[in-house]
């Protein structure tokens, strides 16, 4: 027995050497990612975590003294005469419920604008979705504040929406477009709608297009087809596509700024602005912060809701 | 009384494809198939199987001629119009949903009650043997119970017609057996009409009540099993369907029906002269290795050499050359007592009787 038992705890050991030397491989395959994710994303995080917590420089950067001031200043203003007393200010609040809205229009229009794109390339032949996929990537190959500043040109008053309206003798002066909300939206969903169609793309690409057949030899129509088979399926592209243009659009910033014209922020430029004009990095920390965190609580909310979904089917 | 037909196809032409690039994967089909019946498309891969199968179902459209289903043309109706369901080769099942969800979306898409549905959900589980598995995911599902979780959706909806697109091809031969034997009972069950697609010709003869062989998108012949087997009109259906010796005669001028034939020994015999055979001086007949025997007496229709003897068990193969060079198969049964032994390269007799000849159109 025991001379039987030798040779198996050799091998067992010779075993968990070489599996400690594969993990030790795979951990230095990963550590550039690593490393410049902790440098770039994890330090700069934690910075911003303490700036958060202390006082305003008055020439920007920060007093290494300890102050709730950044947080209590999102919802509260301080009296101008007497500092103790404090009155509830929503304006932060309705930059917050602005950049919401806008993100959500965004979300929701790309998926509207996108859904039938990536349908289309899914069911294009093999060979011509590379063209279509090229076509659709074909916008990163130009800086966004580029594509901002063409946008700006052909939505402006005297720009050539208007002017080709007004020349067709459709309206006599022009529609004002730029440095409102709609250019706004209109700019956050040009930027973002590559980041829907993409996944979409991808997951009604894998989409077994027999199934869609079978629907429609069970008698359901093409509606229903849509509704029962290909949406469901597609699920996690448009996840995917969702998350990848909300959370962007929500703290955009060259969007807002070039084309709602700095009037109505957006909680990018609102950030912006406490470490540029105001100079207030504790709080551009702390709405950073608070960002993240509602950001955060939403994915956990979603994530719940949809696994319980899951549940209940299972 | 005379039964109906459940599916007509009336000069069915596809085409796939344009310029030089052309498949004409159906060419000029027209069959008539009758209520209640097994009818099998057979035929070796890319002859047009499939395609047929897709026309009846909808979801092609014909390049030329017409479909009909009880006699009304639905060439133009969309699949969710017809009331044809398919089992398809893959299966096609909703991995999203269960397999009750899968066998009830016919009938929900159809506004059938819920209770109602439910009630066919429990009697399509129990007609193919799935009883407690109606809550699992397809992916949780063997090949086999995959296979008749699809039946079940497609017997769902007792559709007047059930397309079956080689539904045992996935599965290995224990199971395919088990499952053929269950298809014909459902099949006989139900009444419903079955179209069957298979390239596996034992499949096709132990199943179907009717048979369509098929080639280059054209249908050979359509027949009883028996007739299609013992019968064979054409020299790729006599190739195709079980194993068949292929012989050269000559022939006489027809008359009132009838053919002579002179076989290479010098002995003749007179056939039926079956539809579209018009020999001219040569024919080709086709001879079943186990109706033809050997023999040593005067009386033969072929001689030949013996090059191989091989012993199965319940017969021998005895492999020959013929005096004209072409190959011969005879197929022996070993009864006892009527074993004899022949020798490998001895010179033998081929003797059979007239009824095993069949005369051939090509
Ligand atoms: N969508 C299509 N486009 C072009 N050619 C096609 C298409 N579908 C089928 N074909 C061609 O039509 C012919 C018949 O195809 P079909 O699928 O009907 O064959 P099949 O008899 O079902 O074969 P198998 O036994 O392999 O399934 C083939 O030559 C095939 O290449
Ligand atoms: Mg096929």
């Amino acid at each position: 027995m025991a001379v039987a038992a030798a040779p198996a705890t050799e091998l067992a050991r010779v075993k968990a050497v070489v599996g400690r030397q594969t993990a030790l491989r795979r951990l230095a395959l990963l550590a550039p990612a690593l490393f410049i994710v902790f440098l770039f994303g994890v330090c700069p995080l934690f910075i911003i975590l303490i700036y958060s917590f202390l006082e305003s420089g008055a020439y920007g950067g920060v007093d290494w003294v300890f102050s709730t001031d950044a947080y209590v200043s999102f919802l509260f203003t301080r009296d101008m005469f007497d500092p103790s007393v404090m009155s509830f200010n929503s304006s932060n609040l309705e930059i917050f419920w602005r950049s919401f809205l806008l993100a959500l229009f965004a979300t929701a229009a790309s998926l509207l604008i996108g859904f039938p794109t990536a349908y289309f390339m899914a069911t294009r032949p093999r060979s011509t979705r590379t063209l279509w996929l090229f076509l659709i990537t074909l916008p990163f190959w130009t800086n966004l504040l580029v594509r901002t500043f063409a946008m700006m040109l052909l939505i402006r008053d005297e720009g050539f929406i208007n002017d080709g309206l007004i020349w067709f003798g459709v309206i006599d002066r022009p529609i004002v477009m730029l440095y409102t909300d709609f250019a706004v939206a209109l700019g956050l969903l040009y930027s973002f709608l590559p980041f829907m169609i993409l996944p979409l793309y991808a997951s009604l690409e894998k989409i077994d297009f027999r199934l869609v057949e079978a629907g429609f030899d069970l008698y359901a129509n093409r509606a229903k087809v849509l509704r029962r088979i290909i949406i469901p399926l597609a699920k996690p592209g448009i996840i995917a596509g969702s998350i990848l243009v909300f959370i962007p659009a929500l703290g955009a910033y060259i969007t807002p700024t070039l084309l709602g014209g700095g009037r109505d922020l957006m909680i990018g430029n609102l950030i912006a602005l406490q470490f540029g004009g105001s100079r207030n990095w504790p709080f551009g920390s702390a709405l950073a912060l608070i960002l993240m965190s509602v950001v955060l609580v939403f994915l956990m909310i979603y994530a719940r809701v949809s696994s319980e979904r899951n549940v209940q089917h299972g | 009384m005379e039964k109906q037909i459940a599916v007509e196809a009336r000069g069915a032409t596809k085409i796939f494809g344009t310029g030089e690039e052309t498949v004409r994967a159906l060419d000029d089909v027209s069959v008539a198939i009758r209520e209640n019946q097994f009818f099998t498309l057979l035929g070796p891969s890319g002859c047009g199987k499939t395609t047929l199968l897709r026309l009846i179902a909808g979801f092609e459209l014909p390049s030329a001629g017409d479909i009909l289903l009880e006699g009304q043309s639905v060439t133009h109706l969309p699949p969710y119009k017809r009331l044809v369901n398919t089992v398809f080769q893959s299966y096609a099942l909703f991995p999203h949903m269960t397999v009750a969800e899968n066998i009830a979306f016919g009938l929900e898409m159809r506004g059938l009650g819920k209770a109602e549905t439910a009630k066919r959900v429990e009697e399509m589980l129990a007609l193919v043997r799935l009883g407690k598995l109606g809550g699992r995911r397809p992916a949780q599902l063997s090949g086999g119970q995959q296979q008749r979780v699809a039946l079940a959706r497609a017997l769902a909806n007792r559709p007047k017609v059930l397309l079956l697109d080689e539904p045992l091809s996935a599965l290995d031969l224990k199971l395919r057996k088990e499952m053929q034997i269950e298809l014909k009972r459902i099949q006989l069950e139900t009444g419903i009409t079955f179209v069957f697609v298979t390239h596996d010709q034992e499949e096709a003869l132990t199943m179907s009540d009717r048979i369509a062989v098929m080639n280059f998108g054209k249908i050979l012949q359509i027949g009883s099993p028996t007739a299609i087997y013992e019968h064979p009109t054409s020299r790729f259906v006599a190739d195709f369907i079980g194993e068949t010796n292929l012989v050269e005669v000559g022939a006489a001028a027809p008359a009132n029906g009838h053919v002579r034939l002179r076989f290479a020994a010098g002995n003749e015999v007179e056939v039926a002269l079956p539809e579209g055979v018009a020999p001219g001086g040569r024919a080709t007949v086709a001879l079943r290795p186990e109706r033809i025997s050997l023999t040593r007496d005067a009386a033969r229709m072929l001689t030949g050499r013996i090059d191989n003897i091989v012993y199965f068990g319940t017969d021998t193969s005895f492999y020959l050359t013929l005096d004209d060079g072409k190959p011969l198969l005879v197929r022996v049964q070993n009864r006892e007592g009527a074993r004899r032994s022949y020798e490998v390269g001895e010179q033998v007799g081929i003797a059979f009787r007239p009824d095993a000849v069949q005369l051939l159109r090509d």
